[in-house]
């Protein structure tokens, strides 16, 4: 809920009013209308792909819109670029943050308004005017530090502080909080809070339901590319906020038996492993899954699940440990070696992994066994046809062409080639990373309703997601992961939000 | 021995400095293009049509000094093709640097029959006179390296133009001109690789002779690369490569057999191939040097 | 839902490269009036020097044949990703190791058949090797094969030259090496009165094997993953890195051919080099001119062919000068490359491609 109160008369910061974008023939903002008063936090709420980054973009001068009006401090403004937009006030932290990674804290603030003496960098009264920012915000750097050496959390607070050297009034924060370990989330909340006591405003971009709650004043809701609704924050539930969101009465819940575990599919043990930089991310995991079964990882992004599940699919390779699949040792094995034991994978980023754009789908039917597509070592398209058109008719792939690039079709429908190619291979094995990021509900639902089919077909499953409700939903047992480490196992009927996210945070379950 | 040492030391000395000349300024030419982000292996062709348009300037004038402009004016304008096609048309820039490369050639043969109606080389021309025992460009490429050292990294300026060529991106979201700085990166090569092609046919030279670059603006791209995309470590490179090439020409007075001359030529590649792989040293290239930057709206 | 059948793509594909070589050749037009010359009189010219008699299209076809070789080397490795700027040092490379075997090895009696398969396949291992050097470095140590592609070029260049005046010649007044045995010729006379050589074979086979790897065997299957998106194909199972290798190796096997076939079927022998002459510029010229598809590049090849070859009799008949041949080629990559350029034709498909942030 809002901690703040209005002690001064509300007055209007910024107005939207009718604001349309369209993307060919896609309608990403569809009249918007919005208002921010002076001093709130408000909070931006919707699915992926409902339009709000599209909306915050527009704002700051990097689309244009098609139709509507925006008033800034109840004057007609035309926002035509970023300086434009910084030059009214506005600043913004982008979900990827827009950091220079080998210049310092110093230079990545400054830039493009440079502290100068005799028109040449001024560095040390620049490092002085960080640090007074710094100190006067509470935002916490070292200005000579190099972005590419300092943490995610930091690398937030620059980003802010870019904003507040520019003399933002509103700052626009896209998901914030969807990079930040539990610590950093607190933190930020904090921050947020100091900066709106001393006269600045915030809008918020999430589709977290508890940001909305813990940190926002108002919140409005948009569902494709529709403003729903504007809201106080204060009074409302999650339940309410979610119905508003998805636009219908009851978040997904999927119908299924109790799970009837058979075999020892995977079994992981004392595994370790290194990320992109060097430090050990995945810590002494051990794990089995089992036939018939979905287990699900939860936890906050960037606690290990991504290294963990590129050693299981042969994307990295473990400094120590075992991973077996149907008792055959696979550690450090290639991705085919790994593929050809029995194991599925619907990676985490379908566009960079799943699928090579530029190829058709029937050549994307083959991706992962192509080798098996080839008779006498001649390539058979005939082959990749014919399992491309199984896909599209077994998993209502639209526009139902095997000769389209997979580049034109729409994220939904590039999901369902992939869950469709790895459920048709057979695996023993499935893994499956965030298989229904950023699709729409009816996606969402057809994929869940195949993971537990496949489930109930006696396949193992392991099931990786950032959404708590997908895990819940799923997962016949829940296991928790927390700085690389899995930091407890709680069967999925027993399992609370409440509880999970403690966990999640570092939190015991007894809390 | 036949010749006493002192005398080989400066004969080594003079050389070195002759060679680095032209390979230096070309490099400086590479370290704003890339730095700006966009690759430039068209520098061998800005050389060489900066070559010739300083001696058909200094032709036509009579003056060395308005050859030396004509460089820059036709150097300016070989980059700004380069510019066009891979900012604006977002041309793959090894491909446009390619075609530059080609042009140079087939435009500057073509300007020779034309002009002098004759294969080969031009009619001796003016040229840019000496500051006691060398050339006046071996000083401008000295001054101009500190110079360019002192924009990239003291200015706001060289600032800016340092962040588009690593995230060009966050560049636009602060409101600087990604393109503007661009085409400020790659016409700076052109304005640095026509003045080396200067120091080639009036410089070290008084005329434009057919093919000069011989590709010395690869050496200066090699040398770009192993002084790490910084003036100054560019001014090093060059040296070494510099002295690698007058090498061969001392150990030959000096009697000195056994390393044939086509090893010492070698040297710059081997050892630009030997920092990349990470051998000797580490070099990395700005983070988007090569990727063309397209707006959305 | 638009259109996105190969079909379509596939006439976007041929429109680029035929505007851009109507453009290049608009240019060239250009620069023969500056020069002063008459353009229909060059365009009689080089009819007749393509097409004037049987001997001088075969003619055409000897300076064809490189072109061939030298574009399918880098639409190859273009594929993978890959940009092959080195097809001038595997091309040099593959001439020396031909001359080698030519000069050197004798095959035995009843067998001088071998002799040019040997010194082919020499040549294509030499040319493999200088690639797969490069190919190496990038799936190691990540290096971009641009850069070491073009040191490896001087580096060839020099080597080449060293080799040639320590090992390769008789003598130090002659600037070519030693003859190859007769026995390692490829046959002329295919066209009576022309140079043409049994090399048009050879490269027109190339094409065809070319070809079937890419778009036929599991091989082609991987390098075109990985030149398309690495992160599908190492997920896929390729191993991305031994595709990097593989597709240099082949493609340098390709340059490197070029160089043995002009070596037996024209030089004879190993000519004194002291500049790299632009036969890897023209092999992009080719690849990019016949998007990077085997029967463009052919097709290509035969433009730039006929231009080259039929240079000297513009020359003589209309003045032209011969620097206008590269200046066309020139500008036919310049506008092959500003794709931008070219968005009209391509502006209802990339409106629908974009995507909100």
């Amino acid at each position: 809920m809002g901690l703040r109160s209005h002690p001064l008369p509300i007055t209007m910061l910024l107005k939207l009013e009718g604001i349309t974008k369209r993307f060919g023939s896609l309608v990403a903002n569809d009249h918007i209308d919005l208002e921010i008063r002076q001093g709130e936090i408000h909070a931006l709420l919707g699915e992926n792909g409902a339009g709000k980054s599209t909306l915050m973009n527009i704002l700051y001068g990097l689309y244009t819109p098609d139709e509507g009006r925006i008033f800034w401090k109840g004057k007609e403004v035309k926002i035509r670029n970023p300086r434009h937009a910084i030059d009214l006030g506005i600043g913004m932290v982008h979900q990827h943050f827009m950091l220079i990674p080998v210049f310092t804290v110093a230079e990545n603030i400054t830039l493009g308004k440079e502290v100068t003496r005799n028109r040449f960098l001024d560095m040390n009264e620049a490092r002085k005017r960080v640090e007074e920012l710094s100190q006067r915000f509470g935002l916490e750097v070292n200005p000579d530090d190099r972005i590419e050496s300092i943490s995610v959390g930091q690398q937030q607070r620059v980003e802010i502080l870019k904003a507040l050297y520019r003399g933002a009034e509103l700052l626009i924060l896209d998901e914030p909080t969807a990079v930040l370990t539990p610590q950093e989330v607190e933190e930020l909340g904090k921050i947020m809070k100091r900066l709106v006591a001393q006269g600045h405003t915030i809008i918020i971009i999430t589709h977290k339901l508890k940001e909305v709650l813990h940190l926002a004043d108002r919140v409005t809701v948009i569902r494709r590319g529709k403003k729903i609704a504007t809201l106080d924050a204060a009074g409302q539930t999650e339940a309410e906020l979610a119905r508003l969101m998805v636009g219908r009465d009851v978040i997904l819940t999927v119908d299924k038996e109790p799970a009837k575990p058979g075999k020892v599919v995977l079994e992981v043990k004392n595994l370790h492993a290194k990320n992109d930089r060097g430090v050990e991310a995945v810590r002494d995991v051990s794990f089995t899954v089992r036939a018939g079964e979905i287990v699900g990882i939860a936890g906050v992004d960037g606690n290990g699940q991504s290294e963990l599940i590129a050693c299981l699919t042969g994307l990295r390779k473990p400094t120590s440990g075992t991973v077996t699949v149907n008792g055959q040792d696979v550690t450090g094995q290639s991705p085919r070696r790994i593929r050809d034991a029995g194991v599925g994978h619907i990676p985490e980023d379908r566009q960079k992994r799943g699928l090579v754009l530029n190829f058709t789908v029937a050549e994307n039917a083959a991706l992962g066994d192509h080798r098996a597509f080839a008779r006498r070592g001649w390539l058979s398209y005939q082959r990749m046809v014919d399992k491309a058109k199984e896909i599209i008719s077994g998993f209502d792939v639209r526009p139902p062409r095997h000769d389209y690039l997979a580049r034109s079709l729409s994220g939904g429908n590039q999901q369902k080639v992939i869950v469709g190619r790895e459920i048709l291979r057979n695996p023993d094995l499935m893994i499956a990373v965030q298989p229904t990021r950023g699709l729409d509900v009816g996606a969402i639902e057809f994929i869940h309703r195949n993971l537990v089919s496949e489930r109930d077909a006696g396949r193992a499953i392991l099931l990786v997601s950032l959404e708590l409700d997908e895990i819940m939903n799923l997962a016949d047992r829940i296991l928790v992961m927390y700085k690389g480490q899995i930091v407890a196992e709680v069967p999925g009927h027993e399992a609370t939000e409440e509880g999970l996210g403690l966990l999640m945070m570092g939190g015991s379950a007894s809390a | 021995m036949t010749v006493a040492f002192g005398t080989i030391l400066l004969t080594f000395i003079m050389a070195t400095l002759r060679a680095t000349t032209p390979l230096l300024l070309a490099a400086l030419g590479g370290v704003f293009s890339e730095r700006a982000g966009v690759v430039n292996i068209a520098l061998e062709g800005i050389m060489l049509a900066g070559a010739w348009g300083a001696a058909y300037f200094s032709f036509i004038s009579g003056s060395a000094w308005i050859g030396l402009l004509g460089a820059v004016f036709i150097g300016v304008i070989m980059a700004g093709l380069h510019a066009v096609a891979s900012i604006k048309y977002y041309a793959d820039q090894v491909v446009s640097g390619t075609a530059i490369n080609l042009l140079a050639v087939g435009f500057t043969e073509f300007m020779l029959n034309r002009i002098w109606g004759q294969a080969g080389s031009s009619p001796e021309v003016a040229s840019l006179p000496n500051i006691g025992p060398l050339n006046f460009m071996i000083y401008l490429a000295f001054i101009l390296a500190i110079v360019s050292w002192v924009a990239l990294y003291r200015t706001p300026w060289g600032l800016r133009l340092r962040s588009v060529g690593e995230h060009p991106l966050a560049a636009d979201t602060l409101g600087i001109d990604v393109f503007k700085m661009r085409y400020a990166g790659v016409l700076l090569s052109g304005v640095l690789g026509g003045l080396a092609g200067a120091s080639l046919s009036i410089g070290l030279l008084s005329r434009f002779v057919d093919g000069m670059s011989a590709g010395k603006g690869f050496i200066a791209l090699a040398a770009m690369i192993f002084g790490k995309w910084n003036p100054l470590g560019a001014v090093g490179a060059t040296l070494l490569f510099g002295a690698s090439q007058s090498l061969s020409v001392i150990f030959q007075l000096m009697g000195i057999q056994g390393i044939p001359t086509q090893f010492f030529n070698m040297l710059p590649y081997v050892l630009t191939m030997l920092i990349l792989a990470g051998f000797v040293g580490k070099s990395v290239a700005p983070a988007a040097d090569g990727i063309p930057y397209r707006k959305t709206n | 839902m638009p259109d996105q059948s190969k079909w379509k793509a596939g006439l976007r594909a041929i429109g680029i490269p035929v505007l851009a070589t109507i453009v290049g050749l608009l240019v060239g037009i250009l620069c023969i009036l500056i020069a002063g010359k008459d353009p229909v009189l060059a365009a009689k010219a080089f009819y007749r020097a393509v097409a004037g008699e049987p001997r001088m299209f075969g003619n055409v076809l000897v300076s064809t044949i490189p072109l061939i070789f030298t574009g399918l080397a880098v639409a190859f490795a273009y594929r993978a990703g890959l940009f092959n700027i080195g097809v001038e040092g595997q091309y040099l490379m593959a001439q020396i190791a031909t001359v080698v075997v030519g000069v050197w090895w004798t095959p035995p009696q009843g067998f001088e058949w071998l002799h040019p398969i040997f010194a082919l396949g020499a040549g294509a291992v030499a040319g493999a090797i200088w690639g797969g050097i490069v190919g190496l470095l990038k799936a190691w140590k990540g290096v971009h094969e641009v850069i070491n592609s073009i040191m490896m070029n001087w580096i060839a260049l020099f080597l080449a030259d060293w080799l040639l005046k320590a090992y390769l010649r008789p003598d130090n007044s002659r600037a070519a090496s030693y003859d190859l045995q007769q026995t390692a010729w490829l046959s002329q006379g295919l066209i009576e009165g022309s140079r043409l050589h049994t090399g048009i074979w050879i490269a027109l086979g190339t094409a065809v094997v070319v070809w079937i790897i890419l778009f036929k065997t599991p091989l082609g299957y991987e390098i075109r993953a990985v030149g398309h998106s690495p992160g599908a194909a190492e997920y896929g199972g390729i191993s991305v890195a031994r595709a990097l290798i593989i597709t240099m190796a082949i493609s340098g096997a390709i340059a490197g051919m070029a160089g043995s076939v002009q070596t037996m079927g024209l030089n004879h022998r190993f000519n004194e080099t002291t500049a790299l002459l632009g036969y890897g510029f023209d092999g992009i010229a080719v690849a990019l001119v016949g998007r990077l598809h085997p029967v463009g590049v052919v097709l290509a090849a035969l433009l730039f062919g006929a231009l080259q070859a039929s240079s000297g009799l513009m020359q003589a008949m209309a003045g032209v000068p011969k620097a206008v041949v590269s200046i066309v080629q020139a500008a036919v990559i310049f506008f092959v490359a500003a794709e931008g350029l070219w968005s009209f034709l391509q502006r209802r498909r990339a409106k629908k491609e974009v995507t909100p942030a």
